[in-house]
């Protein structure tokens, strides 16, 4: 039976070659574009983290206003580059395989009583839980995260987030966390420690993510570069079809929406959620086009899967890059704060959805005009 | 994190496949004897071929995902459409965050017990895949609870009657402000036996226990232990129309095979009248909705607008009184949301379903007389939740009836029409990735098989005739089985 199914195999490429018209060569310079972009992309992101674990240092030896306030633009700063990353997720690569980073960088809603105090519960969280977690180490952390329940984050953007912000208890602002809680709080020094600690972990982590998209190294880059090409373009759309029409759209938006929660949010301590989605949003375009404009300033471009499907198809190009203009320009008009859009402004917030979601469902369209023969999916 | 996010494409892809590709796909199937004529295979490999069926991979016809991975039992269904798949995240949120002790800031999911076995869903049905039993003494149990009553007595709707203490679930989890009811220990005895041909096995009996009762002694008690199922393809076995149950019902054993299958009659609480049970290990509950209601109240302990008591005996009277999360405790189209959700999780494909091995245990496994109980295929009628499930081809390895399983697996414990030694016959779809998704390979309704084959030879009653063909078989046709229970 093997045999026969090999011979289909062979002979079913033949049989759905029409439409097919994206020479090989075409092909492999996407798959290096996109390469290329996942290097800049993640080598940015650990760049500004380098810059916000600067600032948290500086925060925690001299806990003031200023150095706090720093800590937080940082944070906001290591954020952007982060999110456009996430285009590079679903797509069957380093970010989330088994032993992939991602529920250590990213991981959320949070359960901020796990953490730390909220309101109410003044001894909750691992921080004002001496006994019973005597050292804050890094291995604790790890060991901690995601056990027993999905939100029991114990590392990554988030936990950060909530250490220099705190609880969302505004109406109109961002959360508002005491200075006090790392000068003259009984924990403090815990929580310096704790903070501290997960800043380290994110750039252990996100070089973890520098290093598999580097060139000229035996890593996951190389192994994605001998790929069967419709393989990798076919990862590289679900990647960012599933990012846009499920993740995007669904989990981080319409879910938010629905619930009325900014529970469901995703940066909900800085309010910095419209950036997230403005950031995947632009990540998704950034790998369509094959174009990323990184934190310097500087433009890594090349082959996209935009030309490869304009080739193929040049009525499913224009649409899909059409619909591509439309996500960018929908996600970013969600008025900020998100927590109040969601419930003063749906309209806006739901077009969005539409928006994500009609890129997604063109993302299909675009890999059938490439002719990717999709029985390959079948499992061996 | 969470395992919606699997790919709206890659489940849209195998659809797309059966109606694109299937003329290829016969073609090929066509072309198959002809390659075989021209001498490479034996007699034997043309009866395998023919064992193989048109789409029989797509175990759940067009809900089915074909996935693999860590989040093969967490995908939508293919076909769901936009409004559909956005209701299905909402219930993916729902399903998988924690729901806190009331009063809260956290408004849409305060309410918590006061008793609960879990936080969430997902706290059981982790990756909506199938719970095991606590592994050592103290660990917290995933996917693990014990339902107690007094032996031979019934309620008012005729469900087994609870203890006046704990109700019908011990709940080794409570608020705050109130002490847990009980811890489990659970305690195995090692059942040596051995095969046909001389290789042993070993079977592990539980024995179940508690302590730390806080209520009373846990004396004299039916009690019956559960682990949480997997997910997959739950709207389209409530789309399997009544009247294919009934056809496959044979309470007297009328055709004389030695199995009968009997149809359980629950209570349904939005009929107010009893009608056929299809879900729970006893087919204890008829509809899907009211099974998703009786584990908010009875594993959480929110309530719904199915049932709007708080899960409290009047033994407890601290538990009533403590602050809820509203009543009920989740709104009627949240509960709706948690329903599409659980109903829309797909079936995901069989792997290795044209492997030789997996053929010649899918013979053996007809053979030997499985399927008398684990229909292979049935059609789903006109679904009331999504159309995706309505009139398709399934092979959930199923007929939803209960069966005598013998003295070895009886919990003792009548459920409405349920004697003490029946259960209804579980899927079987999915079952080979309990090991990728959950990390074990624990089955049977407490979990007590270790493997595949421990969960057959488990079997007794009236499936003790089948069971003893598969301890007769040797070792290379038991391992085809298993072969193909893994593809499932």
């Amino acid at each position: 039976m093997n045999k026969l199914r090999y011979l289909l195999f062979f002979a079913a490429p033949a049989l759905l070659a029409i439409g097919c018209t994206s020479s090989a060569e075409d092909q492999r310079a996407a798959m290096e574009t996109y390469a290329e972009i996942a290097f800049a992309s993640y080598e940015d992101s650990y760049n500004a983290a380098v810059a916000l674990d600067e600032a948290i240092d500086a925060f925690v030896s001299a806990p003031t206003a200023s150095s706090l306030q720093a800590a937080k633009d940082a944070w906001l700063a290591a954020r952007e580059p982060y999110g456009q990353s996430e285009a590079y997720r679903f797509a069957d690569g380093p970010i989330d395989d088994a032993d992939g980073p991602e529920g250590l960088l990213n991981a959320w809603p949070l359960d901020e009583a796990y953490v730390d105090y909220v309101l109410g519960a003044p001894d909750a969280g691992i921080v004002n839980n001496a006994d019973q977690f005597p050292t804050i180490s890094a291995d604790l952390l790890v060991s901690l995260n995601e056990q027993g329940a999905e939100e029991n984050v114990s590392v990554g953007y988030h936990a950060i987030e909530f250490l220099l912000w705190g609880q969302d208890l505004s109406e109109t602002g961002a959360g508002n966390r005491p200075l006090t809680d790392y000068t003259t709080d009984a924990n403090a020094e815990r929580r310096k420690q704790y903070l501290a600690t997960t800043s380290d972990l994110l750039l252990v982590h996100l070089k973890q993510m520098v290093d598999a998209w580097a060139p000229d190294a035996d890593n996951y880059r190389s192994t994605f570069m001998t790929l069967d090409p419709e393989q990798a373009l076919r990862n590289m759309l679900t990647g960012i079809g599933t990012l846009s029409k499920s993740e995007l759209a669904v989990e981080r938006i319409f879910v938010a929406v629905d619930n009325q929660d900014q529970e469901d949010e995703h940066s909900c301590f800085s309010d910095n959620t419209h950036r997230d989605i403005i950031t995947n949003a632009q990540g998704i375009a950034n790998v369509y086009r094959g174009s990323y404009q990184r934190t310097n300033g500087t433009t890594v471009s090349g082959t996209s899967l935009e030309d490869l499907v304009r080739n193929a198809d040049s009525a499913v190009g224009d649409r899909i890059s059409s619909y591509v203009d439309a996500a960018l320009t929908a996600s970013s008009a969600i008025p900020v704060p998100f927590d109040r859009a969601i419930i003063n402004d749906q309209d806006a917030v739901l077009a969005s959805v539409d928006a994500l979601q009609d890129l997604g469902d063109s993302f299909v369209e675009g890999a059938q005009a490439l002719g990717i023969a999709i029985n390959t999916e079948l499992p061996d | 994190m969470f395992g919606f996010f699997a790919s709206s494409i890659r489940s849209v892809h195998p659809s797309r496949f059966v109606h694109g590709l299937g003329v290829l796909r016969y073609a090929v199937l066509l072309l198959v004897p002809v390659v075989l004529w021209g001498g490479l295979a034996s007699c034997n490999r043309a009866a395998l071929l023919s064992e193989v069926e048109p789409d029989e991979e797509f175990s759940g016809g067009r809900a089915t995902v074909f996935n693999r991975s860590v989040n093969a039992f967490g995908l939508p269904a293919p076909g769901l459409t936009r409004q559909e798949e956005r209701l299905f995240g909402v219930g993916n949120s729902f399903f998988n965050q924690n729901w806190v002790q009331s009063p809260a800031s956290t408004t849409a999911r305060d309410g918590l017990g006061p008793f609960f076995n879990a936080r969430s869903c997902a706290g059981c049905h982790f990756k909506d895949g199938r719970g095991r039993a606590p592994e050592f003494d103290g660990e917290s149990p995933t996917g693990y609870l014990v339902r107690v009553s007094v032996p031979g007595e019934v309620d008012a709707i005729g469900a087994p009657a609870g203890d006046p203490n704990y109700g019908k679930q011990v709940q080794n989890n409570a608020i705050l402000d109130l002490q847990k009811e009980a811890s489990v220990v659970l305690r195995y005895e090692e059942l040596p036996g051995t095969y046909a041909d001389g290789t042993p096995y070993s079977l592990r009996k539980p024995i179940v226990s508690f302590t730390d009762e806080a209520y009373g002694p846990l004396d004299g008690l039916a009690m019956s232990p559960r682990v949480a199922n997997h997910m997959s393809g739950m709207g389209l076995l409530e789309a399997v129309p009544e009247s294919t149950l009934r056809a496959l019902a044979d309470p007297d054993d009328l055709d004389g095979d030695g199995v009968s299958g009997r149809l359980n009659m629950v209570w349904n609480a939005a009929e107010g009248r009893a009608t056929v049970g299809r879900f729970g290990w006893k087919a204890n509950q008829p509809t899907l909705k009211q099974q998703v209601a009786d584990a908010f109240h009875g594993d959480m302990g929110i309530t719904t607008s199915i049932f709007m008591e708080e899960n409290c005996t009047a033994a407890v009277p601290d538990c009533a009184t403590q602050p809820n999360g509203g009543t009920p405790e989740i709104d009627e189209d949240d509960l709706d949301k948690v329903v599409l959700y659980s109903a829309a999780l797909a079936v995901p494909a069989r792997r290795d379903w044209e492997a030789p091995d997996v053929l010649r245990g899918k013979r053996y496994f007809r053979e030997i007389g499985c399927e008398s109980c684990h229909v292979s295929k049935l059609e789903t009628g006109r679904s009331d939740i999504a159309d995706v499930f309505s009139f398709q081809t399934i092979r959930p390895y199923t007929d939803l009836l209960l069966h005598d399983m013998g003295e070895g697996l009886a919990d003792n414990r009548a459920d409405f029409l349920a004697t003490g030694r029946e259960w209804r016959t579980p899927p079987l779809w999915g079952i080979g990735l309990f090991k990728t998704v959950n990390g074990h390979t624990n089955y049977l309704h407490d979990g007590r098989a270790r493997n595949l084959a421990e969960a057959i030879l488990w079997h007794g009653g009236e499936a003790e005739a089948a069971k003893e063909k598969f301890r007769h078989l040797d070792a290379d046709e038991r391992a085809a089985i298993i072969a193909f229970l893994e593809s499932l």
